[in-house]
């Protein structure tokens, strides 16, 4: 992927907002606008941000049975995902590493799904190989625009009355400002919100009746990541890699009963064993007592000294009001309350483990 | 009392033998929001060059390196509970350091305001 960056059908908007563009997985996106990275985490927390996420890769199934072939692939019951709904899941590798995380919709006539930008590359020839009789088609012309945060509601169901009543985790189809666009009541920020599948040719005008709206403002990024961070959601690449596995990264919840209790995935061995007897490291919610945020990378010590992980995800949680991490420990370690040291810089840190999230979610069950 | 820049983006204010240093408002700006500092002591001693603390945004940390040689004859320690003033005040209230100079000479290699202004465009 060495050819210039790519726009998404958004670009000149961003550009017109005072979006600082960066180049993020092979896209020029947007990491904040004038109002800055904690004021658009603020905002989203408060009222309702409105960020891009076009880059990501959108691709549509078609064919009998997708849903059960899907579980080939994922240790998630989508054979009985009910059309309308949607459901959080993630390829596995032989093993039974992360291959990477995804959102499945049953569009009824079709699967839709959503996967990370950097890995669309991966995952689309993954599917094609293993998923028999399935066809395969990536949208290259949707933009997809995410409306997050309280009054996410209100933002979205002023255009789309139809969205007012959605729950959580459902899928629609529906008019936006005379544009058809699929809706789906989910996101990454821990927030209440949308996200949106819209025509490119329309994107523009689309978002622009979003941000009409005087409790919606853009937000890039920057906020994006800070606030998945504090609903303790994993970024793939940070937290989870081709290495860790479901269970390591305390991903049980994402994965249903049926399917860990019959396997039937790649890597299931691995994972049902982490499932019986434990993994060798979890992933945990980690709070320095201090002021100084610790970042990827950072040594986690218990007090005696000893290296017991890594910082995988760290930053300053602007809802919290300090720094906030995530991060790997190892077996017997990762009790909510342990105290450990995190080594920044060469010198010893307090920190405490803590539960996940940070910032309660706030979802509309 | 004259005003010189650094290439690193500090400023520093000289009065006698002792220069008062902190960062621009283009490096505040460049950086973000501010939500920690990390500070020399009063008495720590350092070279040009030499790394003399650290700044984090929310996106990333900076390192502040010494424009010139000198000692730390006083810290802002404001900074530490207000660390946000370094983007509301980078080039007042939000100073750094004040340090006594080891070597003035060293002062003809940094810039004046001029040349600091054709540097950041």
């Amino acid at each position: 992927m060495s050819d210039a960056p790519k726009r998404t059908p958004l670009y000149d908007l961003h550009v017109e907002l005072g979006g600082k563009m960066v180049d993020f997985a092979g896209w020029e996106m947007p990491v904040q606008y004038p109002m800055g990275i904690m004021g658009e985490h603020n905002h989203t927390r408060a009222k309702a941000g409105l960020f891009d996420v076009s880059h990501m890769g959108q691709v549509i199934l078609r064919g009998e049975n997708v849903g059960e072939k899907l579980e080939t692939l994922c240790p998630q019951a989508y054979a009985t995902l009910k059309e309308g709904k949607a459901r959080y899941g993630f390829f596995t590798n032989e093993d039974g590493g992360i291959m990477d995380d995804l959102i499945v919709s049953n569009a009824g006539d079709h699967f839709f799904v959503v996967v990370n930008a950097g890995l669309r590359h991966q995952d689309i020839p993954h599917m094609e190989a293993n998923l028999d009789g399935v066809e395969v088609t990536e949208i290259f012309d949707r933009a997809l625009v995410a409306v997050q945060g309280p009054a996410a509601e209100n933002v979205v169901g002023e255009l789309c009355p139809a969205a007012r009543d959605m729950k959580f985790m459902e899928s629609i189809v529906a008019d936006i400002a005379g544009v058809e666009c699929r809706i789906s009541r989910l996101g990454y920020t821990g927030e209440d919100g949308y996200e949106i599948s819209i025509p490119e040719d329309k994107a523009i005008e689309v978002t622009r009746a979003f941000l009409a709206h005087d409790d919606c403002e853009p937000a890039g990024l920057g906020a994006r990541d800070s606030l998945r961070l504090e609903a303790g959601l994993c970024l793939y690449g940070n937290d989870i890699d081709q290495s860790t596995s479901p269970v390591e990264a305390s991903l049980g919840w994402a994965m249903q009963k049926r399917r860990k209790e019959e396997g039937g995935f790649p890597g299931a061995a691995r994972i049902q064993k982490e499932l019986a007897e434990g993994a060798a490291k979890k992933l945990v919610g980690i709070k320095p007592t201090g002021r100084a945020p610790a970042r990827q990378h950072v040594e986690v010590q218990c007090l005696e000294g000893n290296t017991i992980g890594e910082i995988t995800s760290g930053s300053f949680g602007p809802t919290v009001g300090g720094p906030v991490a995530m991060g790997y420990v190892s077996a017997g370690h990762g009790e909510p309350g342990e105290k450990v040291n995190l080594i920044i810089r060469g010198k010893a840190q307090p920190a405490a483990i803590v539960s996940l999230p940070f910032v309660q979610q706030n979802y509309k069950r | 009392m004259a005003t010189y820049y650094s290439e690193e983006h500090e400023w520093v204010l000289v009065e006698g033998d002792v220069a008062t240093i902190g960062i621009t408002k283009h490096a505040a700006d460049q950086l973000g929001e501010i939500v920690f500092i990390e500070q020399k002591e009063a008495g720590d001693e350092f070279e040009k060059g030499d790394e003399i603390g650290v700044i984090e945004s929310v996106k990333a940390a900076s390192e502040i390196y010494a424009p010139l040689d000198g000692e730390v004859v006083e810290v802002n320690g404001d900074l530490e509970d207000n660390p946000g003033a370094l983007n509301e005040s980078p080039e007042g209230d939000a100073w750094i350091y004040k340090v006594k100079l080891a070597n003035a000479a060293q002062l003809e290699e940094l810039m004046d305001l001029d040349g600091y202004k054709a540097l950041i465009g």
